[in-house]
């Protein structure tokens, strides 16, 4: 008898697709709000066609003892949504009922996600929602109370979203963000993989998480496959890994120091965030390490003379980093600034499922590197960083801690690179086989579930980036805030809108 | 206040010579512009075509050759590993822009034409130049490689060239992403906000031609389905030299300059 009745297995692990236990609905939904209680977070809870059945499928993750949790249900046109009892579930139930028109009876708040078309093969395709429709936000009446619009296209260099204030003088009520502009209908075309483009497509669901993801998918790819990369290949996965997200937070730093007027941190790290990104485009070209990560190794490897001058060059960005970093935390204007804004509660942060800096930012001392290690994180480990108030200082200290960790950890590996190639071509995909990938992506806990089909392609393909998780948080940390602190806010989380759109 | 000076002396004057020096140093894995070699290609070998995710390369009438076309091209290097013989080489050439989207198929039939805009936009515009900036589905890989342009490295403002926060403010648009449906109409209603004359660049493979999510029902295909586009400016996300150097040579900067 499985725990929680559901099927467990390890970060990576796959099964065969029959050894999913199917449960009554009942059973099932008692399981996931059962399991969250107890302290698992859940990672994924969607929707698939199976021969026109619809079938919900839930992966709980338990941090605590590094395994996951897995079971399906098949579900008619609505079910009794979870919401009610757990919080976590409310993002996915919405995007069951977008995707594949199955209502969650009882959901408080069925707003739409992406106003995507129906992934249903049965549904009928309605066309996109009009300006109108999307205009349904929550409002306020009173005296003094005004409704704030930004976006889809915002002042910055940025993708779009619609942020919508309900104010009272200058403190923010209540942030309703509504997303989906930047949807590119990648879910639906992952489902005719892998080919040619699925990688691609990996690499570029959200841009600045190619690393990220491209390892997640390598996984994926890897597990259903029933392959490995050898460990040169783990390391420098490992190595690319980090060297995204060193270029993500100092890119982070830089623009909370900008957003609060500090411009020398601004500055600095603006300059040495392409310095690391040069580092990746050493390694394989590109920037954002495109082409780098495949499925069975990496495409590109490091020779004695490049190895050398990576270690030095990042011994030179760290001094440079430090003296740039260290200048925000002996600011008194900077601290007034990033201390107690934009706080979220530790309690609040679990039960919205956060991942990632936010969540560890609240001291949920998550992070799949040390919790559900795969490849070279089973044998490299790196501390996880924790912060303690929840605050745009928490976020942004977590972020310095991890920036410092990532850096040894890059020079550790590069100064004991294994020895081999780095390389293994992947065979074909074993048919009817179910896998679940985790990934500590810089934002957070990225998650792919696939099932392969008869044919050693996919049966489905579901994609879950850590912003999908931790957008509804940040309209929370904003709550009682000053609106002039929202940039701040919204910097210190940074999230992806396109990773959450698809 | 002494820990801030000594970090500013620490940290040094950092902005690139570029385009009055020497452009900073690209890696040696940078993907830039190929070359084809024409005539050489076996009639029925289609290789480097399928093996291509945009499908970015066609084959000649009589078989012999190859076109990729830049504004499709993810610089992937696909084609480069297919070809059995090695027709198709990724150079270290980081200037990649065109303002006449056919130019963007390689091999050129003649002499490209210049980048340059004509001479009443140059005018206007050459000496203080302000951009709106729309991320119609772009990926952020594009977005963050036109923001590094205003980093003190590169330092875009020395040119009179600033991003604004208002399409009332600006001389252009700079698009990237493919356009999805549901960025359309803000995209539309963007444009018509910029005062005449305006000027439109779509920078990356997505803006150019709608890259990856070209057939995609959710997308537009690019920029130039909507909007007139004055810059094409390819790549994956292109390097920010190379969007650099489609703006100056645009704006008639790099005139005087050298072949780089």
């Amino acid at each position: 008898m499985h725990k929680y009745d559901f099927l467990p297995l390890h970060n990576g692990q796959s099964v065969p697709a029959g050894d999913l236990p199917l449960l009554s609905f009942g059973t099932f939904r008692h399981a996931v709000i059962d399991g969250v209680k107890q302290g698992l977070d859940l990672a994924a809870l969607f929707g698939s066609d199976v021969e026109g059945q619809i079938r919900l499928t839930a992966v709980l993750a338990s941090h605590s003892e590094g395994r996951l949790y897995t079971a399906s249900t098949d579900v008619g046109t609505a079910f009794e949504s979870l919401t009610p009892d757990c919080a976590q579930a409310q993002r996915f139930e919405r995007e069951i009922y977008e995707q594949w028109s199955v209502f969650p009876t009882g959901h408080p708040w069925l707003k739409p996600v992406r106003f995507q078309q129906p992934l249903a093969q049965t549904a009928d395709n309605q066309p996109p929602l009009s300006r109108a429709q999307r205009e349904s936000f929550f409002s306020m009446d009173g005296e003094e109370v005004h409704e704030v619009a930004v976006g889809p296209v915002h002042a910055g260099v940025i993708e779009p979203g619609h942020f919508r204030f309900q104010c009272h003088g200058e403190a923010v009520y209540h942030l309703e963000i509504a997303l989906g502009y930047q949807h590119r209908g990648i879910e639906k075309a992952l489902s005719s993989g892998p080919n040619l483009r699925t990688r691609h497509y990996m690499e570029t669901l959200s841009g600045d998480s190619t690393v990220g993801h491209g390892t997640n998918h390598a996984l994926m790819i890897e597990s259903l496959a029933q392959t490995a990369p050898p460990p040169r290949a783990q390391a420098i996965r490992g190595i690319a890994l980090e060297l995204e997200r060193l270029a993500n937070h100092l890119g982070d730093l830089g623009a909370l120091a900008g957003d609060i007027g500090f411009l020398p941190t601004h500055a600095y790290c603006g300059r040495i965030r392409g310095d690391v990104l040069n580092l990746t485009a050493s390694l394989c070209g590109n920037r954002f390490g495109r082409g780098l990560v495949m499925p069975g190794g990496v495409a590109f490897d490091i020779d004695e003379s490049m190895r050398q001058n990576l270690i030095k060059r990042l011994q030179t960005i760290e001094a440079e980093t430090r003296s740039a970093v260290e200048l925000l935390w002996k600011s008194p204007s900077v601290l007034a600034r990033f201390e107690k804004t934009g706080t979220l509660s530790q309690p609040d942060a679990k039960r919205l499922g956060l991942v990632g800096v936010a969540a560890r930012a609240c001291g949920l001392a998550h992070d799949v590197r040390h919790d559900f290690p795969l490849d070279i994180y089973r044998f490299a480990h790196i501390p996880v960083s924790v912060g303690k108030e929840g605050d745009v200082f928490a976020r942004a200290m977590v972020r310095w801690l991890e920036i410092q960790r990532s850096f040894a950890f890059v020079v550790d590996q590069l100064t004991a690179l294994p020895e081999g190639t780095c390389f293994n071509a992947p065979p074909s995909l074993r048919p009817r086989h179910l896998a679940v990938t985790l990934t500590e992506g810089w934002r957070g806990r990225i998650c792919h579930v696939a099932q392969s089909n008869d044919d050693g392609g996919f049966q489905c393909y579901k994609v879950i980036d850590p912003s999908f998780c931790n957008w509804f948080g940040l309209a929370q940390a904003m709550r009682n805030q000053p609106i002039s602190d929202f940039p701040l806010c919204n910097k210190s989380f940074n999230l992806s809108y396109c990773g959450h759109d698809l | 206040m002494l820990d801030l000076l000594l970090a500013r002396w620490k940290q040094g004057h950092q902005t690139f010579k570029y385009p009055a020096g020497p452009p900073p140093v690209l890696p040696q894995r940078f993907a830039g512009k190929p070359t084809l070699q024409a005539g050489q290609c076996t009639p029925d070998c289609n290789r480097c075509l399928t093996g291509c995710p945009t499908q970015a390369l066609k084959k000649s009438e009589d078989g012999l050759s190859v076109t990729l076309d830049l504004g499709k091209c993810l610089f992937c290097r696909a084609c480069e590993h297919a070809c059995p013989k090695q027709c198709i080489n990724f150079s270290a050439d980081f200037q990649l822009a065109a303002s006449n989207r056919a130019e963007l198929c390689l091999p050129h039939a003649g002499e490209p034409s210049p980048i340059m805009a004509e001479e009443a936009i140059r005018k206007l515009l050459g000496r203080a130049l302000k951009l709106r900036q729309v991320s119609a589905g772009g990926c952020n890989a594009c977005e963050a490689d036109t923001n590094v342009l205003t980093t003190i490295g590169w330092d875009l403002s020395r040119f009179g060239i600033a991003f604004v926060a208002s399409p009332r403010h600006a001389d252009g648009l700079l698009v990237t992403g493919p356009v999805t449906q549901a960025m359309r109409s803000a995209l539309e209603d963007t444009y018509a906000a910029i005062p005449h004359p305006k000027i439109v660049i779509a920078v990356g493979a997505c803006a150019v031609s709608g890259g990856l999510f070209a057939d995609h029902q959710e997308t537009c295909g690019g920029v130039s389905s909507l909007l007139p586009v004055d810059l094409f400016i390819p790549g994956c996300p292109p390097h920010p030299l190379t969007i650099l150097h489609g703006i100056l040579a645009f704006l008639g900067k790099l005139a005087a300059e050298s072949d780089t």
